[in-house]
């Protein structure tokens, strides 16, 4: 038995969306009593592999096989009817229920059609006491915190399929994003589980963004990028840098000199100083610079705190701990206007949800950040106003150059260059932009890159944000390097600072 | 009540939430509200009316008697808020069914025995067309019962305009009918509103269906992800609702004997008022049953103390009734706004 | 083919549909009332159908105005018709309570204590959604129960009859051979696109109720945003009640306004103002009240018993709602609207992706969020 059949094989794995193909050709296959970890960037393909394993999207292309078995999954429903559970990382439970009926619930154990609580009580607490859990489980779910909840989900995982009890239901647990917002015990706590579970021989799919969990629990990884198989590697074998280097797709030496830089502005004396700011479940309490005209640049994993600090300075989401002072003034930064009074202006990664207003036009989503500062009485002068949308449209290039069009109508690079305009025209100090060329295509990449620089140039200060290295590289003047929803460097760019450097700061979490 | 009868031992300080946070959290706090208000109000109703036969413990039954239709349709309304949808529909429903019952009684000459069967199956199919058209083209419940309120009062109407006294001999005697209890009697439709709630009570807590009830009202996405069955529990949620309404209705004939357009106006209020005063959430997925006999109760026992008073006059019914709803409804944004945290 | 293009302009136009409608429900009456159209000048003022589909549709009109700007923000009122009657209430039983009931003072100040406590009432909503944070339909459920308790209250459970000649003007009385309610709805109506288009404030509530987590990014002060707009509502309930009990020259506390928020809803949603809130057109919102009303006109010249009336709301509630439903118009015109993968794809036109929206079945987006 040098090596067991796996429980789960997904062969030559095709999905598309329309006129992008998601995943092509992957295969995936895990093995009973492994935590298997599923890593890569953002738009890798995680997220599509595990909704096309568990229902929730339909295959377009390869197989799945379950115990040797060839098998169609068409739902959620059928996919934890077959054995594969999956626990979120929003917990999707009902809080107003009891532990035991979230356990329980859709199964519930019942005589003539009547739920026997106390059997109903005693099986989940036989349960839960099973898996080394101690939960009471007739109180509200809502009465404990979100990692109680967390691992309540999995105990309801583990135990569908199955109305008498546990394990036996469950053969392929995916495990998505669960440790994003737990503090460390509650974490260890969640290992524990993991390790009982997979010691029952449940195989475990773990999707995470901290590196060090992955290397703390995992036995073996696979590795996507841009929808395609990379690698399968054993944990073991594989060491940090090399397994960022397989995420982001290039070998170390290949890195080497593809940026240059372009910056060519002295930064000025200090706009902006963050100190000991921080936020739980969000990131770590962290001492940040930015000097006028300056373009800092921060890098890190998805997931490791980027957005979550640059919400932070914009009062986005209300900090723990640690003050703020910009132009010399402290900033109360409890909600986005004190950031916005202070000049600090945030065009969000999520354009859609955060950023436009859909059913408004070009124009009004344009002029929406300065309307929202003069106030509701005065309104900008229509004359003026259709000068400063028509001088950004063109600056920018959007099209379509009509104001009147409907910004949901116009194309992710489009929508981008409205938000830029809509904070433009209040000329900020600070532009904080996070992933502001995710999903564009390469020729407003460049536009919004080179516009980056000569604002700088002009003496905006600009936070950028982004998952491809070269980009910082090619844009800051510094670099912050987030590990781990912590801030573990802040390093001057020079010649000398290559994406090598950077990525082996990731990795190991100091810059020599 | 069924969910935690034994208050949850403590062998983990950091695990078990803190007996305040317990007790705001419980979710049978205002429930025990409730009945303690009425429990006060009661008393205070003794003392002040004593001497004119409050005492008496038909007053109290009457309160049983005279609200009995109310606590049917508000028990409807239950199911509905518990699911998180809200159902206006409920006082055209049961103007309707009073009308259609008087009409066919009166004007049609059918037995009693045929059609009662007849007004629940139509006030049932009522709710299930509500619920069929919220479930499937994803409509607010608030607008599609709306939909529902003017069509049944302009059933109401096209019925006839004018009330229809019911004459009919085996509904006069129905309806004097009285069950003996030694100390008082009860009505027929104050019996069946007990049973509606006895049976309300076993399928909410000791059912697959009521706790799916639950489970929606707490989170609908989890409910779907869950794999449970959510829109034929959505649209049988609707369906109860009607059903109830029109039970109601027919209560609301027995006690006033005839059927008018007009009759029952508003009267989803008052429901919706007595769930919520009984405790349970209006964004639903926590409350009881219970409760809401005790919200009946209290708005049965405003109106009882308002005409003991004498000098105070009707109106004073629905400003205690929005001064209690507010209060309510306060509360119970404190309790989810701790929640939260 | 060169209209084609016009004609489709004309159709997508967003008052369209609610004009043709209402003129399809005018020229029904036609066969039935030859003269329908027609308007005649007897002792110098005019009269016809037109103008009494106005005169009567006037309350409904404000009500229904100020309901566009709270249910664009999102919310909704149900506490109108209440406040109907509470202002009505209190304003007829101040002036029955004067020695003389013609005095231009006391009626001022009549009117002012009606529509102050209907501004309290506005702001005791905007409070309870704004700054508590409880959902509309809750927060406004409280005085629409309570409310008409006050009213009765005030009028000590009777009708309160006047008999004051300034009084009657507004709801009763003739001005430049006009119905006087008519120039006081168009002040109304002129204020409120004035007050939405000629400040931001019409923006900014598009954007509160279009997107209302990008509102708090964008920096705007949504808390009084809402109370405004609560306030506003109820102060066009207000006038709407000062006109019903002018017209009767009697506050009833039980009666006046009843239904009224129903209507009022209706004419919003039948205007083409989206009950998710965004984008909102007082335009539509007038159109869709005098659809209502003419509704009611044309059910009785056409010799419709009148009764059937709410019958015919009902089946255009639910034929409008249809209509605005994503999920119907995929299933009963086809998958027209680019659906992607995955079923339910919430494609519609409407602004369906509020940030609650972002479930799995979002799917149809090229760009996976990946996790």
């Amino acid at each position: 038995m040098a090596e067991p059949r796996p429980v789960l094989e997904m062969t030559g794995i095709v999905k598309e969306f329309p006129g992008v193909r998601a995943l092509s050709g992957v295969d995936f296959r895990l093995f009973p009593g492994e935590i298997h970890a599923l890593m890569g960037e953002n738009g890798a393909g995680k997220s599509t592999l595990i909704k096309v394993l568990t229902g929730v999207y339909p295959l377009d292309g390869g197989t799945i096989a379950l115990d040797g078995q060839s098998m169609r999954i068409d739902s959620p429903f059928q996919a934890q009817q077959a054995g594969i559970s999956t626990v979120y990382q929003e917990v999707n439970l009902c809080p107003n229920l009891s532990v035991a009926e979230n356990i329980f619930i859709g199964r519930e154990p019942t005589r003539y059609g009547r739920i026997q609580w106390s059997r109903m009580r005693k099986d989940a607490a036989e349960l839960v006491d099973r898996l080394g859990l101690d939960i009471d489980v007739t109180a509200p779910l809502s009465s404990y915190p979100l990692a109680v909840q967390q691992l309540v989900a999995i105990v309801r995982s583990v135990g569908t399929g199955d109305s008498d009890g546990a394990g036996a239901g469950t053969k392929v647990l995916v495990l998505d994003e669960p440790t994003s917002s737990l503090d460390r015990d509650e974490v260890l706590e969640l290992f524990r589980l993991m390790r009982r579970l997979r010691d029952e021989g449940v195989a475990i799919l773990f999707v995470s963004h901290f590196l060090d969990q992955i290397y703390e629990i995992c036995d073996r990884m696979t590795v996507l990028r841009n929808g395609t198989l990379v690698g399968e590697h054993l944990v073991s074998e594989l060491d940090q840098v090399g397994l960022i280097q397989l995420m982001i797709g290039k070998a170390m030496d290949q890195l080497e000199g593809l940026h240059e830089h372009q910056l060519h502005a002295e930064v000025g004396e200090t706009l902006l100083q963050a100190e000991g700011l921080g936020r739980t479940g969000g990131v770590a309490p962290f001492d940040l610079e930015i000097k006028k005209g300056e373009v800092l640049g921060l890098a890190g994993l998805l997931g490791s705190g980027r957005t979550e600090l640059a919400r932070l300075l914009f009062g986005a989401d209300q900090p723990d701990s640690g003050k703020v002072t910009i132009g010399g003034k402290q900033v109360s930064m409890s909600a986005p206007n004190d950031a916005i009074g202070a000049g600090v202006a945030f065009c969000s990664e999520n354009r859609k949800t955060e950023g436009l207003v859909p059913d408004l036009t070009v124009r009004e989503n344009i002029i929406l950040a300065l309307q929202a500062a003069r106030g509701w009485t005065r309104p900008i002068p229509a004359a003026q106003r259709d000068e400063l949308v028509a001088k950004y449209i063109k600056a920018l290039d959007i099209r379509p150059a009509n104001p009147e069009a409907r910004v949901g109508q116009l194309s992710g690079g489009n929508q981008q260059k409205v938000l830029l305009a809509r904070w433009l025209i209040t000329q900020p100090k600070l532009l904080i932009l996070d992933e502001p060329t995710r999903g564009i295509d390469v020729g407003a990449k460049a536009e919004i890159q080179k516009l980056v620089v000569s604002l700088s140039e002009e003496g905006m200060s600009v936070l950028y944000i982004a998952a491809e290295l070269e980009e910082v590289l090619r844009l800051s003047h510094t670099i912050g390097v987030l590990r781990d929803r912590k801030l573990v460097a802040r390093i001057a760019n020079g010649p000398e600072i290559t994406p090598t450097r950077i990525l082996e700061t990731i990795a190991s979490g100091e810059h020599q | 009540m069924s969910t935690a009868t034994k208050t949850p031992t403590a062998p983990d300080s950091r695990r078990t939430p803190s007996r305040a946070a317990q007790l705001l959290g419980d979710r049978r706090l205002p429930v025990v509200v409730t009945a303690t208000l009425f429990l006060v109000m009661y008393l205070v109703g003794l003392g002040r009316y004593q001497n004119y036969g409050f005492g008496e413990p038909q007053v109290f039954l009457n309160l049983f008697i005279d609200n009995g239709y109310l606590l049917v349709a508000a028990v409807g309304a239950t199911f509905v808020i518990l699911s998180g949808g809200i159902d206006l529909s409920v006082g055209s429903v049961i103007g309707f069914t009073t009308m259609l019952t008087a009409w066919l009684v009166e004007k049609q000459g059918l037995p009693i025995l045929v059609v009662i069967p007849i007004a629940l199956g139509v006030g049932a199919f009522g709710g299930f067309l509500m619920g069929y058209v919220i479930h499937n083209f994803e409509i607010q419940p608030f607008i599609v019962t709306l939909a529902g309120l003017f069509l049944f009062r302009g059933l109401c109407l096209i019925i006839s305009k004018e009330s229809i006294a019911i004459d009919d001999s085996s509904v006069s005697s129905m309806a004097q009918a009285q069950a003996q209890l030694g100390v008082g009697f009860l009505s027929i439709g104050a019996i069946i509103a007990l049973v509606v709630l006895a049976i309300a009570f076993y399928v909410l807590h000791y059912t697959r269906f009521g706790r799916r009830v639950y489970a929606i009202g707490g989170n609908e996405q989890s409910a779907l992800l869950m794999g449970l069955p959510q829109g034929g529990t959505k649209i049988a949620v609707y369906t109860v609702s009607g059903f109830c309404s029109a039970l109601a209705g027919l209560l609301f004939t027995l006690y006033i004997q005839s059927g008018d357009p007009l009759h029952a106006t508003g009267m989803e209020l008052d429901a919706i008022a007595a769930v919520v005063i009984g405790g349970t959430l209006l964004t639903g997925g926590s409350g009881y049953v219970v409760g809401t006999l005790f919200g009946v109760l209290v708005l049965g026992l405003i109106k009882s103390i308002i005409q003991f008073e004498g000098t105070l006059s009707s109106w004073w019914t629905k400003i205690a009734t929005g001064v209690l709803l507010c209060a309510f409804i306060l509360i119970q944004r404190a309790m989810t706004a701790r929640k939260k945290t | 083919m060169t209209t084609t293009p016009r004609w489709r302009a004309l159709t997508q136009h967003h008052l369209f549909w609610p004009v043709a409608v209402l003129v399809v429900l005018l020229l029904i009456n036609v066969p039935f009332t030859p003269d329908f159209f027609s308007i005649k000048m007897t002792d110098g003022h005019l009269y016809g159908s037109l103008v009494s589909i106005v005169l009567f549709g006037s309350p409904l009109i404000l009500v229904a105005v100020g309901m566009t700007l709270v249910i664009a923000t999102g919310g909704i009122d149900l506490s109108v018709g209440a406040v109907v009657a509470i202002t009505g209430a209190l304003t007829c039983s101040y002036i029955s309570d004067q020695a003389d009931q013609d005095s231009l003072s006391g009626v001022f100040l009549a009117l002012g204590i009606g529509l102050v406590a209907a501004v309290v009432c506005g702001l005791w909503n905007g409070f309870l959604v704004a700054r508590m944070g409880i959902q509309p339909i809750i927060a406004t459920l409280i005085i629409m129960v309570a409310g008409r308790g006050v009213a009765q209250l005030i009028t000590d459970g009777q009708i309160i009859t006047i008999n004051s000649e300034p009084y009657k003007l507004i709801g009763g009385g003739y001005w430049l051979t006009l119905p006087f309610s008519i120039f006081v709805v168009a002040a109304v109506v002129a204020v409120t696109v004035a007050l939405t288009r000629r400040t931001a404030l019409g923006l900014l509530v598009e954007s509160v109720g279009g997107n209302a987590e990008a509102s708090r990014l964008v920096g705007i002060r949504s808390m009084r945003i809402k109370i405004m707009v609560y306030v506003f509502c109820a102060l066009c309930a207000g006038i709407a009640g000062l006109m019903i009990s002018s017209n009767t020259s009697a506050a009833d506390g039980n009666n006046a306004g009843l239904w009224i928020e129903l209507d009022a809803i209706l004419a919003v949603v039948i205007g083409g103002t989206s009950l998710l809130g965004g984008r909102f057109s007082i335009g539509g919102t007038v159109v869709g009240a005098l659809v209502i009303q003419t509704l009611t006109t044309t059910i009785y010249t056409i010799g419709v018993p009148t009764q059937t009336n709410l019958v015919f709301k009902a089946a255009v509630v639910i034929v409008v709602c249809l209509l605005q439903s994503p999920k119907f118009r995929a299933k009963v015109f086809g998958n027209k609207f680019g659906s992607g993968a995955g079923s339910g794809a919430k494609g519609g036109g409407t602004s369906a992706a509020t940030p609650a929206d972002t479930a799995p079945t979002t799917a149809a987006a090229p760009k996976m969020e990946v996790s």
